[in-house]
């Protein structure tokens, strides 16, 4: 068995004290872990900000990349090894904003990616401006005069887009989201965990103290029907006094994007050979242009 | 008479079936034994507007197209008010009897006037206007005497498909236009073909060599938007990836698929991207990324016209400067810049040992005009038998003896830490883009700073060394010097050999692997040179520059073209009388 101190690393996390990013390092360990993956079977690509400092902190394969563009390098990390369990960790200015197309992709094309996003709701590295999940009116140095925009629902955009499995966590409960990341990794494509976080530092509205009345587990009801789109959708849509969380939506029924990928059937990509025909056959591609 | 030496012109809207006519008479050309180069010029637009396809026919291996035109086969009037100032006198129009034509302008320029009823023809033949094109070739055939044959055989294979019922229509199509344009101008037109016993020729572009290339070297990985000119090499992959075993991705932008790319080389796939220049633009952080956590990957750029949108389907060189420094901060790349069809293949199959032996982006600078050009080539002229080296990997056995941390970035002497694939019990690495240690963990010391940044610039001057020197063609001791890059090379060797046939003595110096530029041996090559010129299609002088700042070498003048159409011998001998 995979013991969660497998993931340790003797480096120390540079995040303010507080900071949701412990939870959600210990949460990602834990699933890791009880999901029966060893450090060397995961790849866990970040792109840029304090959350995406995660696979710096860990002892685990990683990639960190660039701001935005996480899920771009991870979808290509996953076609060319499908083998190895893809999870990107990154936050919300991250996977919401400089990297919106490359979300939107990644749900309708439902790629075997587990999407953790660390939604803090601010950019806490560059040291504090608003972000695309920044509430209307949300003061900031960019914004000095409030949000003009409305709020990004990453949930809501996931189900439009086709997502597969689209869920929410929150940095206050562990083991709610240590649940929530090992669903999504035994999850067939995309799965979104999106979860709240707060900065300490840069966004004080949005502390544990605001959060943790009003959050309440979907699953939890018993009539919650994870598998009606609409229904999902309409409950995605809920925010203020009440937020749901846990897993709005999932479908096991569509294939990940790899599984329709001919050339990957016969295993991942990086264990077959670079040119695997007989040397006729490349020969006679040349007879194409006689 | 003229033999086996002529051009070939076909003029329409597009929509017409301007380029499929033109590569089914270049191919039955092919196949006849003869040489060919041939070329289009077409508009960013799907249907109107006026295209041309060029064919120039020769018994000796040939470089690049001529201005003068000898046929011209007109699908429209407009076809034949643009080009008739091209044609040579008693050279000739094939075009349809309804085209209402000015014989005083044609008579005025000793150009035979060859008016066939073509689409009647199809009509009444084929049983529908839509072979009006086969008409067109049957009788470019019959005028000039090439065998009915050899368009038959180009027939069979485009048509095959559609059914027997199809084949034979477009068949008795062309027997028909073939037999009343030989009968009724083969005996006044002075231009003739005639088929040679030659080795099987294959009739290829400069990006069909290049797709072939990187698969031969291993390319197993390909993304990409789609871009003119540089979609053709994606779509050349796509359609043949599940045959071949290999993935593919259009994706939803140039940034997804450079980023892409990176990804699936960190994890030990051969992989590649291909776009043009706007694309390119995009790519330049991810290009960076790649230059930081040293994964290999190869970038293609095929160069159209900027900036921003330019000329979509049209040719310049201008993208040289802005592929050697694009993104910020200084890392190691190479850059190739293939001139011909058959280095497009080298560039290819080598780009790929090069990006894996360095551990860094390799660029590979390609054109338009080297795109979309075809040329006939021996079959053996692209050898498949490509080495395959893999640089400094682990195998499982070297990672299954580690006895310390493996560290990803290890400092030596090279540059080039050996590199292990993700997957491996020992070797758990998560190597950050921001500068890191050994380890590939996020570091700011100032020393470590200092030992990286050093140890990837070392792999600059480690590859420095394998650079080829530049190719050199025409006198090599001629005190006039050419210097050039990418495909300007063939229009430029024409030109040489132009200057030859009038007792003037020239060579051409072409670098084809620019970065790192092989400075000692591109001054080798440029030694007794009294004059050298440097001909290159953009504004500024890109290569010249390059050369200045880092060989030391002042070029003595400038031939340059910016309007987006490809330079012509003729051009180039032009503008040297201004120059010398």
């Amino acid at each position: 068995m995979v013991d969660i101190r497998d993931y340790a690393s003797p480096v120390r996390p540079t995040w303010c004290t507080g900071c949701g990013n412990f939870a959600i390092w210990n949460a990602v360990k834990k699933a890791l872990a009880e999901s029966d993956l060893a450090p060397y079977q995961v790849m866990v690509v970040s792109g840029i900000g304090c959350g995406s400092k995660l696979p710096d902190y860990t002892t685990v394969n990683g990639l960190m990349t660039l701001h935005g563009r996480t899920l771009a390098v991870a979808t290509g990390v996953k076609l060319a090894n499908h083998g190895m369990k893809v999870v990107c960790t990154h936050g919300d200015g991250d996977g919401y904003g400089e990297g919106g197309n490359h979300f939107i992709s990644a749900a309708r094309r439902n790629i075997g990616i587990v999407d953790i996003v660390q939604d803090n709701r601010v950019y806490g590295l560059t040291k504090g401006q608003y972000s695309p999940t920044s509430p209307q009116g949300f003061v900031t140095k960019t914004s000095p005069q409030g949000a003009i925009e409305q709020q990004f629902n990453p949930l809501a955009m996931a189900i439009a887009a086709g997502a597969t499995f689209v869920s929410r966590g929150w940095s206050g409960d562990v083991e709610h989201l240590a649940w929530l990341i090992k669903q999504a990794l035994a999850h067939r494509g995309y799965a979104l965990v999106d979860v709240l976080q707060p900065c300490v530092t840069f966004n004080r509205g949005y502390s544990y103290d605001w959060t943790r009345p009003r959050v309440y587990s979907v699953q939890d009801e018993p009539d919650y029907k994870v598998d009606d789109k609409a229904g999902a959708f309409a409950r995605s849509l809920e925010w203020g006094d009440r937020i749901p969380i846990g897993i709005l939506y999932r479908s096991e029924a569509v294939p990940a994007y790899e599984e329709g990928i001919p050339a990957l059937a016969a295993g991942p990509l990086v264990n077959q050979p670079l040119l695997g025909k007989e040397r006729e056959y490349y020969e006679a591609l040349k007879s194409e242009y006689v | 008479m003229t033999l086996n030496e002529m051009t070939l012109k076909i003029g329409g809207e597009a929509g017409m079936g301007v380029e499929s006519t033109g590569m089914g008479f270049a191919k039955a050309l092919t196949r006849a034994g003869l040489h060919v180069f041939a070329m289009q010029d077409y508009h960013s637009r799907i249907r109107g507007g006026h295209n041309f396809y060029q064919i120039r026919i020769s018994d000796q291996d040939i470089h690049s197209h001529l201005e003068p035109v000898d046929l011209l086969l007109a699908m429209t009037k407009v076809a034949i008010d643009e080009h008739l100032r091209e044609i040579v006198p008693h050279g000739g129009v094939i075009y349809d009897s309804s085209i209402v034509v000015d014989d005083a302008a044609l008579a005025e320029r000793s150009v035979q006037a060859f008016p066939l009823p073509l689409a009647q023809i199809a009509e009444e033949e084929g049983g529908s206007k839509i072979m009006a094109n086969t008409a067109a070739i049957g009788a470019a055939a019959g005028v000039t005497g090439l065998g009915l044959e050899r368009i038959n055989s180009v027939i069979r294979d485009n048509f095959t498909r559609k059914g027997q019922a199809v084949v034979d229509a477009n068949l008795k199509v062309a027997a028909a236009a073939y037999r009343l344009a030989e009968e009724k101008y083969g005996g006044a037109f002075p231009f003739k073909l005639e088929a040679r016993s030659a080795p099987q020729r294959m009739l290829i572009s400069g990006n069909e060599a290049l797709a072939l290339g990187a698969l031969m070297g291993g390319c197993n990985f390909v993304a990409g938007y789609p871009m003119t000119p540089g979609s053709p090499i994606l779509e050349w992959f796509s359609v043949r990836s599940a045959d071949l075993g290999i993935v593919t991705k259009h994706t939803e932008d140039e940034i997804a698929a450079i980023n892409m790319i990176i990804g699936a080389a960190h994890m030990g796939v051969r992989a590649m991207t291909t776009t043009s220049g706007g694309g390119f633009a995009l790519m330049v952080e991810g290009l960076g990324l790649a230059g930081m956590l040293e994964v290999p990957v190869v970038v293609v750029n095929v160069q159209r016209p900027g900036p921003a949108t330019g000329h979509a389907t049209r040719h310049e060189q201008a993208d040289l400067l802005f592929m050697l420094h694009a993104a910020q901060g200084e890392f190691p790349r190479i850059i190739l810049a293939p001139g011909t069809i058959e280095q497009c293949f080298e560039a290819g199959s080598r780009a790929f040992n090069l990006a894996e032996k360095y551990q860094c982006p390799v660029l590979i600078i390609s054109d338009a005009f080297l795109a979309h050009s075809l040329r006939a080539l021996d079959l053996n002229a692209l050898d498949l038998e490509v080495p395959i080296d893999r640089g400094a990997l682990l195998g499982n056995a070297e990672l299954d003896a580690l006895t310390e941390r493996y560290k990803r970035f290890q400092n030596r002497e090279s540059g080039i830490s050996p590199r292990a694939l993700p997957g491996h019990p020992k070797a758990v690495h998560a190597p950050s883009s921001d500068e890191h240690d050994e380890y590939g963990q996020i570091c700011e010391d100032a020393e470590v700073r200092i030992q990286q940044n050093a140890k990837r610039m070392r792999k600059l001057e480690t590859a420095r060394a394998e650079m080829h020197a530049p190719l050199q063609y025409g006198h090599a001791d001629a005190e006039l010097a050419f210097v050039t890059w990418g495909s300007t090379v063939g229009p430029l060797r024409t030109a040489v050999d132009m200057l030859g046939g009038k007792g003037k003595s020239a060579r051409v110096v072409q670098i084809s692997d620019v970065w790192p530029l092989p400075v000692d041996k591109v001054t080798a090559a440029l030694q007794g040179a009294k004059k050298v010129i440097c001909v290159e299609q953009n504004f500024t002088g890109q290569l010249a520059t390059l050369l200045r700042a880092h060989a030391d070498i002042r070029v003595d003048a400038l031939i340059r073209k910016y309007d987006g159409r490809p330079m012509s011998p003729e051009y180039i001998l032009g503008q040297l009388k201004g120059v010398l």
